[in-house]
């Protein structure tokens, strides 16, 4: 096994021990990437020389004390729509292709503080609207489960470059499952942390009610690692909630003796793919066999939730990407250099992608006189309904298990030119940003050679919970 | 011509003026960031990722303005919403670096209050106040040429972007403004409450106190008011008059010859003092306002009103009356001092030393804002304390020195500063007490009188001044006048 293939937690040991260096580790990070990069393209930029600068200044900080941040010296990936001083940071859009920020996201300088070694930018669906990676403007990723099928999206390139030892953690997004999606179907594992847990502050916005930071990892302690670092208040966003964090190591360990599970009746009916579900129904009676309580739940508004996403999702989207208007910064045509509006108009056409135009146009088209109360206010009753559909289950049980996706990784171009069908592979995950939940996609074996996940929701700011059973699972079935 | 024709006018129409007035606030930072508000400075020099709508950035509201806002719904006595919440203005402009401006919609901090004027009978008239919210400015464009037509380039200053401003609305139908007198009674009042609470200078000339004012008519009698038309950025209030004037004119005469109003915004010229039609109903932009996700709803809580009441200073109106009851002062004398918050203050602080208050509030009226127009002075400039202008003031009362020599201390003082008496010692203009030499200064003027001399041994009154004067023109002011009257009448 490879050093790249390792986890963050036992590098973290072979560190302290001083069995190997960060820059060790980091060249046989980017020897992978060598490898597999041009088949895979995990990542729009790569930063190798700071990086091995980064390795060696963690190993430099090895010698001199031993107490530091599990992440000093782990090499780690960084989706390309948070903000990184002077990387590039792209969105992957053509619209910032050039765009490089004058400050660190408050998630990325809280990894750097750490000591974490900045591999690279990661691929994504372009402003995080995708649900295959494909939509980017830097070509789409490819699954390294099997380079025929998608990784997933938007956050692709972050679940890629985890699951083909391009990076050994990665940071992603998930507006509306960015980030179990791709962590499902690359096999890996990956937490959206409850909205608010992690601070949006240099998060390029997408839909601002719904984004959050989340890490993706190959085990889920690797995901607590990544979310101790991770969470917390930050004064920068008027969002972050100003509540203490936990250590969330300490909460994965414990058995599942006793805990409530439920089971919403609701996603488990027509047009779910018999073998995934026979996948979860093999974990559900996992969690049995060890004492767990499994009930039937009910989340009677499911059917309304991804309707009520695309409302608000685009609602938002349309004013978040109205900045980019070729005044300030990224690209500007070169067309209608006399004229603003042809200016603006060209600038726009030229620099979005196609699912960003739709999406906008979509938003744009909510937010207008005369539709407002039937789309975006109706969409937000929906939202309040669908909140209210899990706080009433989170009455009767301690975490709700689902599957992340409907389907399997699907071929890459399978879908692309049918957005509705797109959509929909959506639909397990979506809810649990409306109602701002944490929620955790863990592998749970595979079909047809291709990895399902497993999805764990728990109560707003009960991470631990998810994480404790999430381990658990991993625990039951090595 | 024209005169004659607004005669008729006003005789036949009713008239609606409503006022959104945006005032910056004074706060030393941003409305969302903490970039410091200033303008003394080259260009983009006060801006962060956040005022120029960077990738990522998210606002942060200043708290201060939050207080100032509701220091604006007290002082204009409006109901503070407990809940508040900021909105979205999606639209594009170089000068809007996020391609939308925050604002507020629905849930502004404070709602129906009121503002107490002139009305055009004279008295006092209550004005609706429909709503005031925060909002934050836009930056600067910067042409290359006049005008933006004939440049090949503009460039964007954001320094101003994201500076806090307060939208006060003025009611259109609650007691709404009902003449072009009363909107200037508004405005003065408005500015005078808004300095009076610290919140903003007010400075028109810089910008901070800027109208969109609307406009509509109906025929006497008629219940329909006809469609209203807005003008647009206006920062003087003497072109809002002149705007105003224009506006009911040109919409009464198409009122009289049967024809209808477009609803539309309109730009004032102000080289031919016209209105000039900009967008029309139609043209009208849909902002697709929606509540800002990026920040929480405002929860304004009891105590945080509560505190800032407690730190509300006397409104003018408050200040009026108590000066009024509490001094022997002549109302329109207090309407004058208090118009300015600083020169109440001075005048209150001059109170205490002084007997005289009327003679104060005289000599500030006169002689010292005389002194401060000459020299382009704000009275905190002003080298003279209110004690020793007091002091002054008492000298003169007393009969110590005369009212000239008062007007020639007091120009002393004002120029070089220093006391009032230290002053008069120097310069050797303490008034001469000494009899014998007044004695033979007076024999020495009846010699050279006889006529009128014979006259005041006839007992008549009259001459006395001229002596008098006479004997002041030899000591050039300086003999004490009630001295020289007493040994006159005693001779």
């Amino acid at each position: 096994m490879e050093l790249c293939d390792k986890t963050a937690a036992e590098l973290s040991v072979l560190l302290r021990k001083g069995d190997v260096s960060s820059r060790e580790i980091t060249e046989s990070v980017y020897k992978r990437v060598d490898e597999t990069e041009k088949a895979v393209n995990a990542y729009i930029t790569l930063t190798r020389e700071s990086a091995l600068q980064q390795a060696d200044k963690a190993d430099k900080r090895f010698r001199e004390k031993k107490d530091l941040p599990l992440l000093n010296g782990i090499p780690i990936g960084v989706k390309d729509l948070l903000c990184t001083k002077g990387v590039k940071t792209t969105c992957g859009s053509k619209i910032l292709k050039d765009f490089v920020p004058t400050y660190n996201a408050t998630a990325v300088e809280k990894v750097l503080k750490d000591g974490a070694v900045l591999v690279g930018k990661t691929n994504m669906d372009e402003f995080g609207m995708g649900s295959s990676t494909e939509n980017s403007a830097f070509g789409a990723t490819c699954n390294p489960v099997n380079h025929l099928c998608v990784p997933g999206g938007s956050s692709g390139g972050s679940a890629a470059a985890v699951a083909a030892g391009e990076a050994i953690l990665s940071i992603g997004s998930d507006t509306g499952g960015s980030i179990r999606l791709p962590s499902a179907y690359c096999g890996i594992n990956g937490i959206k942390p409850t909205y608010g847990r992690v601070s949006r502050y240099g998060l390029i916005a997408y839909a601002s009610s719904l984004d959050q930071v989340g890490a993706l990892g190959r085990s889920v302690e690797d995901c607590a690692i990544l979310l101790n670092c991770l969470c917390g208040h930050d004064s920068l966003d008027s969002t972050s909630a100003d509540i203490p964090t936990p250590d969330f190591l300490s909460s994965i360990g414990k058995e599942v003796k006793g805990i409530r599970i439920g089971l919403p009746k609701e996603y488990f009916v027509e047009g779910m793919d018999e073998g995934i579900k026979s996948r979860i129904m093999d974990a559900v009676n996992l969690f049995e066999q060890h004492g767990a309580h499994i009930s039937e739940i009910s989340l009677p508004r499911t059917r309304y939730a991804v309707a009520a996403y695309y409302l608000i999702a685009t609602a938002e989207a349309s004013s978040n990407l109205a900045r980019y208007d070729g005044v300030k910064y990224g690209y500007r045509s070169p067309e209608g250099s006399s004229d603003l509006i042809e200016m603006y108009e060209s600038t726009r056409s030229e620099g979005f992608g196609s699912e960003v135009k739709r999406r906008i146009m979509l938003g744009t088209y909510v937010l207008s006189a005369g539709y407002f109360d039937a789309y975006y206010l109706k969409a937000q009753k929906a939202r309040a309904l669908i909140k209210e559909d899990f706080d009433r289950a989170f009455e009767k049980v301690d975490c709700i298990l689902a599957p992340v996706s409907p389907c399997l990784p699907f071929k890459l171009g399978e879908k692309i030119d049918n957005p509705l069908q797109m959509y929909l592979v959506d639909i397990y995950t979506v809810s649990i940003n409306l109602a701002g939940l944490p929620g955790m996609s863990i592998n749970c074996g595979m079909l047809d050679g291709l990895p399902v996940g497993l999805q764990i929701i728990g109560k707003a700011f009960d991470e631990e919970m998810v994480l404790r059973v999430g381990h658990a699972y991993e625990q039951m079935n090595p | 011509m024209t005169v004659d024709c607004k005669m008729v006018n006003e005789m036949d129409f009713d008239i609606i003026i409503c006022f959104e007035t945006h005032v910056e606030l004074k706060t030393e930072t941003k409305l969302f960031c903490q970039c410091p508000v200033r303008y003394d400075v080259p260009p983009n020099t006060q801006i962060c990722p956040v005022c120029t709508g960077q990738p990522g950035a998210l606002p942060v509201l200043n708290r201060k303005a939050v207080e100032y806002a509701i220091r604006a719904g007290l002082a204009l006595d409006c109901s503070i919403n407990t809940n508040s919440r900021f909105a979205r203005k999606n639209y594009f402009y170089p000068d809007l670096p996020k391609g939308y401006q925050i604002s507020q919609y629905e849930l502004p901090f404070c709602e129906n209050g009121q503002l107490e004027i002139i009305g055009d009978d004279g008295l006092p008239y209550v004005v609706g106040i429909k709503r005031i919210h925060l909002e934050e400015d836009a930056g600067k464009l910067v042409h290359s040429s006049d005008s933006f037509e004939e440049s090949d380039y503009s460039l964007v200053d954001y320094n101003r972007s994201s500076v806090p401003l307060l939208e006060i609305v003025a009611d259109h139908e609650r007691n709404p403004i009902r003449s072009i007198k009363e909107a200037r009674s508004y405005l003065d009042k408005l500015k005078q409450v808004l300095t009076y609470i610290e919140i903003s200078d007010c400075m028109l000339e810089k910008g901070q106190f800027r109208c969109d004012v609307n406009v509509s008519l109906r025929p006497r009698g008629a219940l329909q008011f006809g469609n209203r038309t807005e003008i647009k950025n206006m920062s003087s209030f003497r072109f809002i008059a002149d705007a105003l004037e224009y506006e009911i004119s040109r919409q009464s005469d198409i009122l009289k010859t049967g024809g209808q109003i477009s609803q539309e915004t309109r730009l004032f010229d102000e080289e031919q003092k016209i209105t000039l039609p900009m967008r029309s109903k139609e043209d009208a932009p849909d902002y697709r306002y929606f509540p800002d996700p990026d920040l929480l709803q405002v929860t304004i809580g009891r105590h945080f009103i509560e505190d800032i009441e407690k730190s509300m200073p006397e409104l003018p109106d408050q200040k009026v009356r108590r000066m009024v009851a509490q001094f022997d002062i002549p109302k329109s004398d207090v309407l004058i001092l208090t118009k300015d918050r600083k020169i109440s203050e001075y005048f209150g602080s001059a109170a205490p030393f002084c007997d005289d208050k009327k003679k104060l509030a005289n000599w500030i009226i006169k002689e010292l804002f005389k002194l401060l127009n000459e020299s382009s002075m704000s009275i905190e400039e002003c080298r003279v304390g209110p004690e020793d202008f007091a002091k002054l003031i008492n000298l003169i009362s007393e009969g110590q020195i005369t009212e000239k020599i008062g007007r020639t201390v007091l120009e002393e003082m004002f120029g070089k500063g220093g006391k009032p008496d230290a002053i008069i010692q120097e310069r050797g203009l303490k008034p001469i007490q000494d009899e014998d030499l007044l004695k033979k200064m007076l024999d020495e003027v009846l010699a050279q009188n006889p006529d009128v001399a014979n006259q005041i041994e006839h007992g008549e009154t009259k001459p006395i001044d001229f002596i008098i004067g006479q004997i002041m023109k030899k000591t050039r002011g300086k003999a004490d006048p009630k001295k020289v009257r007493e040994l006159i009448i005693k001779k």
